[in-house]
């Protein structure tokens, strides 16, 4: 394979949209006489984010992916490593740069009861964004409001209602209508249908995937529901304490997992379908998840692998492609 | 406020019974009035539940202590909230022994390490000096079913066991849950809002709307062949995972219903794609469709000609 063919195949080397470079992420924790302790939630991660694609970032909790999703849009400050959108350093740009750069950029929240101000109206939560940038005055604003209430299906009339008004697929509707105000071109959605009821669930993926089609947005989608994932995504992203060990084409995902975490997540979860449970056998894990404060050496996933070897706790794999578009950190791809 | 409805069901000894529905589909309600623990100012205000012979809601304090202790054990889905955290974890498995005087107090202690063994807790004779906050929620939830499963019960009521969990840890769960179901010849009551876990687990399966069953059978004709319109809706409304091709999902409009003000006639009629007039005035019964499986619907599945073109 030459090196041009590799580039023109690999839709991580074309022009991206988010380019994550190397994002480090700890926290410190206890802060005992040697408060040294940090937490490596996020532990050198690089990806791209294709304009216009979803990308799914997939994993179990405590897996650093919320973490990665914050840090990616600012919310938190990344320890060291990069976050370029479209060619701007969000970890470097300062001042009115970087106001111009975030407001392209906004994040759909899991818990639409928390992430609503109970004393705002619902006119008020979605024309923040307007005031916060100052993009549109009073008039134009209302007008705005009323524009992407519509858009995702609430009644413009209920601009003067109060959050506790509406039901939890309802506010997750105001919590889209607030990210889409200043028409963004990049949205981090965080677990936004995990605490919904299963029927409303389909309601706010479909709608999703509406605007993606009307609006021209990238998403990156970040779930611990691999299935949900699985119908959102274009391309998957697995991680596991800390780091990305698959990053592939969804489909090729599903067909054929790479990397033995990822075969254990799919095998775990059911399908409604009887005949086809009666046939799965999920794969369990031994122990439990290491403590993301003392990873293990190596591949982080050495402890629990069914197939680990000696090399997996000597020598770290790094995240590299094993095939056209797929990339995987392990010694055994694609052998459980 | 009417939570639960007019709901007669049975449940073979050994058998597994899945119980679906969508928050206020009275589904815990459900399972809470069969150990008469319904919180108050609730109350059964009508029926009867038979536990073999026994009718619990005519039962004596005594009666019921004995019942919810030996009989019955129930696994809730947060269990840390079930659990006492300034009290050992082997101490509390004990204790759920000694208290319902099935074993001695020297035979509940030495029962306690093989116990938390077979809910395959790691190092159990270690972990038994444990406090809750040291366990994962994996493990609590193990230690949990440990001390329901401790004085041999008959019958298992396990309420979203697993939504709190990882999808690794459910796996594992629903495994351990199936494996002493047959060890100990239990029927269990799983009480879900994912359909999935139903396919997985259960014989049979109940589903819940608005206080109603609305359709009940043999999981597998519940699968292939609902019957009623928000059984066959849900089953389309969720992505799964060995999807070939991207379709739109059906999503069901509107909201789980209010209980305090529910509609006229069929109580899902407001979010029905396949309502007739008679479904706006006139509640259906429910109603045997094939054998061993009813549904609760004027129109039924098996009427209407092409269902997914009315998306």
């Amino acid at each position: 394979m030459t090196a041009q063919a590799t580039a023109a195949d690999d839709p991580a080397l074309r022009k991206a949209l988010v380019r994550v470079e190397d994002v480090v992420k700890y926290f410190p924790v206890g802060g005992g006489l040697f408060g040294r302790a940090v937490v490596h939630a996020v532990d050198g991660v690089s990806l791209t984010i294709q304009p216009g694609e979803t990308l799914g970032l997939v994993g179990e909790s405590g897996c650093g992916k919320s973490t990665l999703g914050r840090v990616i849009v600012q919310l938190l400050t990344a320890t060291s490593g990069h976050v370029y959108f479209k060619d701007v350093d969000l970890t470097r740009v300062r001042g009115e740069k970087l106001r111009r750069t975030r407001q392209q950029i906004q994040m759909i929240f899991q818990d639409p009861y928390a992430s609503l101000n109970p004393r705002m109206t619902v006119g008020d939560i979605v024309a923040e964004p307007l005031r916060n940038f100052r993009v549109a005055r009073a008039r134009e604003a209302e007008r705005r409001v009323q524009e992407v209430m519509r858009v995702v299906g609430l009644n413009p009339n209920f601009v003067n209602r109060y959050p506790h008004e509406f039901s939890g697929g309802q506010r997750q509707r105001i919590g889209i209508a607030r990210a889409l105000v200043l028409n963004p071109t990049f949205i981090v959605a965080d677990e936004p249908v995990s605490a919904l009821d299963v029927s409303i669930q389909a309601q706010i993926v479909n709608l999703m995937e509406d605007l993606q089609d009307k609006f021209d947005l990238t998403f990156l989608f970040i779930a611990h529901d691999l299935s949900v994932v699985r119908h959102m995504s274009d391309r998957i992203a697995v991680m596991y304490l800390g780091k990305i060990v698959e990053l592939g084409p969804s489909d090729s995902i599903r067909d054929k997992p790479l990397h033995p975490y990822t075969k254990v997540l799919e095998s775990s979860v059911p399908v409604p379908d009887p005949d086809l449970e009666a046939a799965r056998k999920p794969i369990l894990l031994k122990g439990e998840i290491p403590s993301p404060v003392n990873p293990p050496s190596a591949c982080r996933f050495h402890t629990r692998c069914p197939i680990a070897q000696k090399i997996c706790s000597e020598v770290e794999p790094p995240l590299e492609m094993k095939e056209n578009g797929r990339f995987a950190a392990c010694h055994f791809p694609g052998k459980l | 406020m009417t939570a639960v409805d007019g709901v007669s069901f049975e449940v073979e000894r050994g058998e597994i019974v899945g119980i679906v529905g969508e928050s206020g589909s009275g589904k815990t309600m459900t399972a809470l009035s069969i150990l008469r623990l319904v919180p108050e100012p609730g109350r059964i205000t009508n029926g009867r539940i038979l536990f073999e012979e026994q009718d619990v809601v005519q039962m004596t304090d005594e009666e019921i202590r004995e019942f919810r202790g030996n009989d019955v054990a129930m696994i809730f889905q947060d269990p840390m909230t079930s659990l006492n955290p300034v009290l050992r974890i082997g101490f509390q498995v004990e204790e759920a022994m000694a208290a319902h005087r099935r074993f001695s107090r020297r035979q509940a202690m030495e029962r306690v390490v093989p116990l938390l063994q077979r809910v395959r807790i790691p190092a159990a004779a270690q972990r038994v000096r444990d406090y809750p906050h040291q366990f994962s929620g994996g493990m609590r939830q193990r230690a949990m079913i440990a001390m329901g499963v401790s004085n041999q019960p008959s019958l298992l009521i396990a309420d979203e066991p697993t939504t709190a969990l990882d999808v690794t840890v459910q796996a594992s769960i629903i495994e351990l849950t199936r494996e002493l179901s047959r060890e100990l010849r239990a029927s269990v009551i799983l009480i879900t809002h994912n359909m999935a876990l139903i396919a997985s687990l259960c014989q049979r399966v109940i589903v819940m709307y608005a206080g109603r069953i609305v359709e009940q059978g043999p999981t597998r004709a519940i699968f292939k062949n609902p019957q009623h319109p928000y059984t066959w809706s849900l089953l389309r409304s969720m992505p799964r995972i060995d999807e070939q091709t991207h379709e739109k999902l059906i999503s069901i409009k509107g909201l789980p219903p209010d209980l305090g003000k529910l509609p006229a006639g069929c109580k899902f009629h407001p979010r029905c794609r396949f309502r007739i007039d008679r479904c706006l005035t006139e509640e259906p019964t429910l109603d045997e469709v094939d054998p061993g499986q009813l549904a609760r619907c004027w129109v039924l599945m098996k009427n209407v000609a092409d269902p997914e073109a009315a998306r």
